[in-house]
């Protein structure tokens, strides 16, 4: 097989604590080195909390895994440093055209919203993604990464997690005032602390491959339903970087994974899918299987579950590290709050509170998706094959047509942290809501809102500011005057907040709005960061 | 609110064109459009109450 990537081998190296034999205690222990872990590693830098993380590997990704990752991961490894690296590497496509059986059913453009920094999504393979975060995980004085590290058993006391590593020098002993467990679905820590991980299970089988061609086609998404090259199941071709192409065939329950798997098998598929004699050669192939499901509390005592150890999505609509990563944007900074005595523990079950909510919004699209692309009964399959075949002549189906959508941020609605609403407000940007992005101008130049609210608690507000900033306790909200600090030109801001003179919004460490009013009023933004923080 | 007292104007005449649009078809193609009438009125229809109170007056097992 031909690789466009050489995988890095990162160094095992014993660590001081193993060698001298005395159980050191942690202020927060990551399990998994892979887009959670590696996330919940850079915003634990950011937040200025010293973390160690381990993984049992000692390289990143193999194969493409997860493909396609959407504006709010990006904005948030904007945040975290990395954003503009994956953009640059990735790709980014609008249009996607459903097929079925033979025929082109109908096309659509995303059209992307204008004035965003992030774009809507971008395809890259999972490897450079992981690759670009341990990059910029190096020189990180507050994080020690450890390969060759696996956990191998775990048990709570009072105020910390005692976990029993294996490393190639044998067996060890630490202790963490928290353990994030970013490993997986498979979670071994979900295990150990006897969470209950329940859902649906899917009775079928997907083939997997990168593929590396120089094609002519255009970066588009092709979605087949019951291709002639591929009768009755579905198939789906996307771009990546690097000229590498993912190809993802539904097989069926009756397949055999192994035998699916052999080159042999999966070139013939290739071939009558590209329907003539372009050369491509086969980079990775996996079979897969999936399920939706999610933990039934998301923290066991000491222990915090985030990504895929959490909740397993179908990978329809690019759910997976999507939501991953937006659990820890949520956990990261009340991690930091409880650590540091400012917010009562009670902040971390609201952890549960809106990522549960979230992850619940995400089976249920995903469980959609995969109910339209694999019918469970024949009667089913008929509403999906009228829903297809109107398609083509009918604009009314074509939002009934469900190839996967687009992993969107779920609004914590319901939230406890959110102050409700006094005043009428236009727009999307109620309480629980991630706030959107902007251009703006800051210092003459152009600019980001959301590189301008930083990283603590920000107090924007639309004309002057009457203070600089608003405390609760020890925790301090900036105020950020839209006029006097940065500055609306295009009127986008404005528009996307409906600010008008005084309107004022509290805004979390993770970019999401905790309140809003129509004038500022210090007693006012007071009480709602006190909520914020579940004091 | 769905429409349950009688709506059609000539029922025998509306009967007729609908049996007489599956004339000559096999169960499979039938049964096809069945499913795609059902959705093109569905979309006429629109308001997901009606279309609620509609699926359980046809006898569809909702919760």
């Amino acid at each position: 097989m031909l690789k466009t990537y050489a995988y890095p081998r990162f160094d095992y190296v014993q660590s001081a604590e193993q060698r001298s034999g005395e159980t050191h205690r942690h202020k927060v222990v990551i399990v998994g080195a892979g887009p959670i872990g590696l996330t919940a590693a850079l915003d634990c830098a950011a937040r200025g909390i010293p973390a160690v993380v381990l993984d049992d590997n000692d390289t990143v990704s193999v194969g493409s895994r997860a493909v396609c990752y959407a504006k709010r991961p990006l904005e948030i490894w904007d945040r975290l440093g990395c954003g503009d690296r994956m953009v640059a590497k990735g790709v980014s496509w609008n249009v996607g055209k459903v097929f079925f059986r033979d025929r082109l059913s109908y096309q659509f453009d995303l059209l992307p919203e204008a004035d965003h920094k992030m774009p809507a999504m971008i395809n890259l393979q999972q490897y450079y993604l992981e690759e670009y975060m341990i990059d910029a995980l190096r020189g990180q004085k507050l994080v020690d990464l450890r390969w060759k590290h696996k956990v191998i058993s775990l048990h709570q006391e009072a105020d910390c997690a005692v976990l029993t590593v294996e490393t190639p020098d044998g067996v060890f002993t630490m202790e963490a005032e928290w353990v994030v467990a970013c490993d997986g679905a498979n979670s071994g820590l979900r295990g150990m602390v006897g969470a209950e991980f329940t859902g649906q299970f899917f009775e079928d089988r997907f083939l997997i491959a990168d593929v590396v061609m120089k094609a002519e086609y255009p970066t588009e998404r092709w979605f087949w339903f019951d291709p002639p090259f591929h009768p009755h199941q579905s198939a789906l071709l996307h771009r990546q970087a690097d000229d590498v192409w993912r190809i993802d065939f539904q097989l069926g329950w009756e397949a055999d994974a192994a035998e699916e798997k052999k080159p042999e098998r999966i070139i013939p598929r290739v071939r009558a899918m590209l329907g003539d004699d372009r050369p491509f050669e086969l980079e990775w192939a996996s079979v897969y299987q999936f399920a939706c499901r999610r933990i039934d509390n998301f923290r066991y005592g000491r222990v915090i579950f985030a990504g895929d150890a959490a909740h397993q999505v179908s990978p329809f609509g690019a759910r997976g590290a999507n939501t991953g990563v937006q659990d820890v944007d949520n956990l990261a900074w009340k991690l930091k709050l409880v650590l540091d005595g400012d917010a009562p523990l009670a902040l971390l079950d609201t952890y549960h509170q809106e990522r549960a909510f979230a992850a619940d919004d995400n089976l249920l699209n995903s469980t959609r998706a995969t109910d339209f692309i694999t019918p469970k009964s024949a009667a089913s399959r008929r509403y999906r094959d009228a829903v297809l075949e109107l398609a083509e002549d009918n604009a009314f189906a074509r939002p009934l047509v469900n190839s996967g959508r687009l992993s969107k941020p779920t609004p914590y609605v319901p939230s406890s942290l959110n102050t409700p609403d006094a005043e009428n407000f236009a727009g999307r940007m109620a309480p629980g809501t991630n706030c959107d992005d902007a251009p703006v101008e800051r210092g003459g130049a152009a600019s980001w809102f959301l590189n301008a609210i930083g990283d603590g608690f920000t107090v924007l507000t639309f004309g002057a500011a009457p203070a600089r900033e608003v405390a609760f306790g020890r925790i301090r909200a900036r105020v950020l005057s839209v006029g006097d600090d940065l500055r609306d030109s295009k009127g986008v801001l404005a528009a996307r907040y409906d600010g008008q003179r005084g309107t004022t919004y509290l805004i979390r460490p993770d970019q999401h709005v905790a309140a809003r009013w129509r004038d500022f009023d210090a007693a006012k933004i007071e009480r709602a960061l006190a909520r914020a923080v579940a004091a | 609110m769905l429409q349950t007292d009688p709506n059609i104007t000539d029922p025998d005449g509306f009967y007729q064109e609908l049996i007489d649009s599956q004339r000559g078809m096999t169960e499979d193609e039938a049964t096809l459009m069945n499913c795609k009438l059902v959705l093109v009125l569905s979309n006429h229809v629109g308001d997901r109450d009606v279309l609620r109170a509609a699926l359980r007056r046809a006898g569809g097992r909702l919760g």
